[in-house]
């Protein structure tokens, strides 16, 4: 049996559907590899909240600039035509809604679009929220990026988040590594099956009702 | 005439009293104004609520005053990263107080206690455990959660370039908060790595106008918290 897409070919799989000349935020971990994805021909321009747009690839070790870092705290480059500026405004282009797509990860998706990626709820967890919030109550589009099922085999596509929200009803589409998923008011439709993955093995390892593809 | 120098950096923190709220600058280490904040240890005021996105990373800068047990109080949107321990072990034994705020509200509460403007609405947080007990308010058919202004007595801010009337510009990421902590302080003290003279800056390129800024204190080789962790420093 296919485990379908591996984590570089969910992130190919977004890219896909990134407008040529969107900007573009990525959250941390896979959301990340998208930028390594782009489509020929298209252009995205990455924001990162720390305070730049034009954000380019990871430097070489000895052309590092402590000062040129990511919202994930990792070294980064400014291609030609970026531009650095404060909080207050990087969260007005989030906020405001000028920013087309996050790409983001996440712990829990529930059938009608609430994330949970922010707190396990538990009592020795420390919070921890970051832009997490802003970002899905701003961004024009937010699509999540995550394996279908944790480590340990549950449901990360649900019909109730069980963990403390980030946002309620905020996230559009689903790239996992067995399907595309968008959010629709019917719940959970699958738009694209991975390579050699069947929908009955989506279904079996989704914890919420989900529709075939049409 | 106006001229915000100041001879050091153990000056430039000498009047921070116990209890004080202090901004400090900075997102992760970049922008940390290490030399301030060591000097904040050196001087030892106690009981302070401090503001920054983090808790500081390693046992130097700003984890080095968390664990000096010089802090009561944390505002911050993350308070863990890869390199963050003392924090969470005295968050863990109930040694210090955490208040969780989400980046862009935090950086907008800031903005707005150095505009003047004492609460606004946001969406951010709508539907979620972290709008628990806040007023909630429609606008054109959608939810907003009202957030205060975040003052405080002091800010420690880290500049590339400053002029004595206070003028600043920041160094590419390193600039994130930084504008913003300098309208909404009392008293906003800046490090910075090159003082040169009034009109040296080009009036198109301050970033921070000097009428934010209250005192400078030049380090002109800044210490990099990554250099410093790198190295396996502590403070003190």
């Amino acid at each position: 049996m296919s485990e379908g897409w591996t984590r570089e070919q969910m992130a190919a799989r977004t890219a896909q559907d990134i407008p040529d000349g969107s900007y573009v935020n990525l959250g941390i971990g896979i959301p990340e590899l998208v930028a390594k994805f782009v489509p020929q021909g298209r252009e995205f321009i990455y924001h990162t909240e720390n305070g730049m747009l034009g954000m380019g690839p990871p430097p070489a070790d000895d052309e590092r600039d402590l000062d040129l870092i990511n919202a994930g705290k990792k070294y980064v480059t400014a291609l030609p035509g970026a531009a650095y500026f404060h909080h207050a405004d990087s969260f007005s282009m989030i906020r405001g809604g000028h920013i087309d797509v996050c790409v983001l990860g996440t712990m829990q998706v529930a059938e009608n679009g609430d994330l949970a990626n922010w707190s396990t709820g538990a009592a020795d967890a420390i919070p921890a929220v970051g832009g997490a919030m802003d970002l899905v109550q701003g961004v024009k589009n937010i699509y999540v990026i995550t394996q279908h099922t944790t480590k340990t085999g549950e449901p990360k596509l649900v019909e109730k988040c069980s963990y403390p929200l980030t946002g309620p009803g905020v996230v559009s589409r689903i790239y996992t590594n067995l399907a595309v998923v968008d959010v629709t008011p019917a719940g959970f439709q699958v738009i694209e099956l991975a390579p050699g993955v069947t929908f009955e093995q989506v279904r079996s390892r989704t914890g919420a009702s989900i529709l075939p593809p049409q | 005439m106006i001229d915000k120098r100041c001879p050091s950096v153990a000056d430039a923190v000498a009047d921070i009293p116990d209890g004080a709220v202090v901004m400090v600058g900075g997102f992760g280490a970049s922008g940390s104004p290490i030399e301030l904040i060591h000097a904040l240890i050196d001087h030892g005021a106690t009981g302070l609520t401090v503001i920054n996105n983090n808790t500081g990373n390693g046992e130097v800068g700003l984890a080095a005053l968390i664990g000096n047990g010089q802090v009561s109080k944390m505002i911050c949107s993350f308070p863990r990263s890869s390199q963050s321990r003392v924090f969470p072990k005295l968050y863990r034994e109930g040694k210090i107080e955490l208040e969780i705020v989400p980046q862009g509200t935090l950086a907008e509460r800031i903005r707005a206690a150095g505009a003047g403007i004492p609460a606004f609405y946001t969406p951010t947080t709508v539907g979620t455990i972290l709008a628990d007990g806040k007023e909630l308010r429609q606008f054109d058919d959608r939810t907003y959660v009202m957030e205060p202004w975040l003052k405080a007595d002091f800010a420690l801010i880290k500049s590339e370039i400053a002029d004595p009337l206070g003028n600043l510009t920041f160094n590419k990421t390193a600039r994130n908060f930084s504008p913003l902590m300098c309208m909404a302080a009392t008293t906003t003290i800046v490090q910075t790595k090159q003082l040169v003279p009034a009109g040296d800056i080009d009036p198109e390129h301050v970033i921070t106008p000097g009428i934010f800024v209250d005192r400078i204190v030049e380090v002109s080789r800044p210490v990099h918290e990554d250099t410093l962790i790198a190295a396996g420093r502590s403070y003190p």
